[in-house]
């Protein structure tokens, strides 16, 4: 991030690891995000076995049709489509093999505003597999509790909190919000109280994360996500950890939100917790 | 002495001042120094700006207040290191759509407005927004404008824009409310994989002015 490069990659990271980890891929093999506008693939030679995770999609394969979280094999001359379902908004596809895809900065990730990274697949594009590889392994993969939407995250106040009144700090920690259709893989705008700040600021600009919340003069709050700026002059009343982000991003514009504040303690104890979780969650689904 | 702030449960900001000043940027560097001779355990990464330094690092390794003793212990040599880098950035004010605006609000004459840009030493404060969007402190004093009441669309990759005592060159097309003063055939997004970026933060900076317009320019 210290040359303007956010790190990006999957909005659900952990959907995207699932999806890997269920073809025994190592972690962070290139895949492809899929959003609501939803993908058919064709497979034009050879087979291979993929898997999705994320989100609750409809795969339609040949004649049959599954949800998400689903590992099957796609051969010569079969399509499948992969659809919004009822819920979610970004679903993984990962491949037994290796996808290519350009390399920038050591990642495949794509920078989406800049095209910079891996790429954004485009209608009729050519994928190549290397290596690929069909696997014995058909069915659904289990969808785990904590890959569901979260309509409740967690947040660190700051690092801007003093330039809010404390009414201002309670309307945050307590209101419900909205998601709005401003929503891409940059950020999203959420409605709600306003949150003014108590005077009109505009700090030198600074490092913003992955979860920021950034608030405009107008009192608007805006989440930041993968593709964010790396840098911005509005104060940020909270920070959302880490962890509680792959579930936030798979809210949809007009889903509604709540924030709860814990101290940086907490959030640290939360992280290490929900890590462990995840890592087992993976060490069980891994394919010998 | 500076305020540590804690950012979710993986970051730490070190704020050392609430204006821009090349002192304050100078200690923000000679913490960003340090700590990269001297790293943490857990650290992931270090993001200086003008005037804080955000330090991310793995909660399962360390937290916080690990973080901060170790900060809180580094000992910082400012203006210790060596001198700083110098780099040639090229530029042509042929084909840059506002200089004449630039020259009417300033009360320069358009080659005053070019000798002005051309005489600035320049410094990299910081890398923002987006990748390789460089943000060059230290444009001369007559030059210093607000910002458009509203951006541009699709301003071209490789324009010289100028707001406040900023210079910036952009790496990509982008909507911007920024001056357009020049054009630089100069790639700061370098596709060298060695080193994908030509500045580093607190190198110096220098333009040097060629016969334009650049090729292939489109507006």
């Amino acid at each position: 991030m210290r040359f303007g490069v956010p790190a990006s990659g999957p909005m659900d990271r952990k959907a995207f690891a699932i999806a890997n980890a269920a073809l025994g891929n190592p972690p962070g093999a290139a895949g492809i995000e899929v959003s609501r506008g939803g993908l058919t693939l064709e497979c034009l030679e050879g087979a291979v076995t993929l898997a999705v995770a994320g989100g609750g999609f409809i795969l339609r394969h040949g004649a049959q049709s599954f949800g998400s979280w689903h590992v099957l094999t796609l051969r010569a001359g079969q399509s499948l489509s992969v659809r919004p379902g009822p819920w979610g908004c970004w679903t993984y596809l990962c491949f037994a093999g290796q996808l290519q895809a350009p390399v920038w900065l050591g990642s495949t990730a794509t920078h989406g505003p800049s095209g910079l990274g891996g790429g954004r697949v485009m209608p009729g594009q050519d994928l190549t597999i290397a290596d690929a590889r069909v696997l014995a392994r058909e069915g659904p993969i289990p969808c785990p509790v904590w890959a569901r939407p979260r309509a409740m995250v967690h947040a660190v106040a700051g690092p801007q909190d003093r330039f809010f009144s404390d009414e201002t700090l309670e309307d945050f920690a307590s209101q419900a919000f909205h998601l709005t259709d401003s929503y891409d893989r940059m950020g999203v705008r959420l409605r709600g109280p306003l949150l003014h700040p108590q005077a009109a600021l505009s700090i030198p600009s600074e490092a913003i994360l992955r979860g920021s919340v950034q608030v405009s003069g107008d009192g608007v709050a805006t989440v930041l996500l993968a593709d964010h700026q790396t840098t911005g002059g509005y104060p940020k009343i909270a920070t959302i950890l880490f962890d509680d982000l792959d579930g936030f991003a798979q809210l949809r514009p007009h889903d509604r939100v709540r924030f709860r504040m814990i101290s940086a303690e907490e959030a640290v104890a939360r992280a290490r917790r929900g890590a462990k979780v995840v890592q087992d969650y993976l060490a069980r689904s891994h394919v010998a | 002495m500076p305020i540590y702030r804690p950012v979710a449960d993986h970051a730490l900001l070190v704020d050392f001042g609430t204006t821009i000043t090349e002192a304050t940027h100078a200690e923000v560097l000679a913490l960003d120094q340090a700590l990269a001779a001297d790293p943490c355990k857990g650290l992931r990464e270090t993001i200086p700006a003008f005037v804080n330094l955000l330090v991310d690092f793995d909660p399962l390794l360390t937290d916080h207040a690990e973080v901060e003793a170790h900060l809180r212990g580094l000992t910082l040599r400012q203006g210790a290191s060596a001198e700083p880098v110098l780099r040639e950035v090229l530029i042509t004010y042929e084909d840059a759509p506002d200089l004449q605006e630039v020259a009417r609000r300033t009360g320069l004459s358009r080659e005053a407005v070019i000798a002005a840009h051309l005489s600035g030493d320049y410094k990299v404060f910081l890398y923002g927004f987006s990748p390789g969007y460089a943000y060059l402190g230290g444009l001369p004093e007559p030059l210093r404008l607000d910002r458009k009441p509203s951006p541009v669309r699709g301003v071209p990759a490789g324009s010289v824009i100028i707001a406040g005592a900023q210079c910036l060159v952009t790496t990509l097309t982008m909507p911007t409310g920024w001056w357009i003063i020049g054009r630089s055939p100069t790639r700061i997004l370098t596709g060298d994989p060695a080193r994908p970026f030509l500045f580093d933060v607190g190198d110096r900076v220098k333009f040097r002015r060629i016969a334009g317009p650049l090729p292939g320019v489109q507006e």
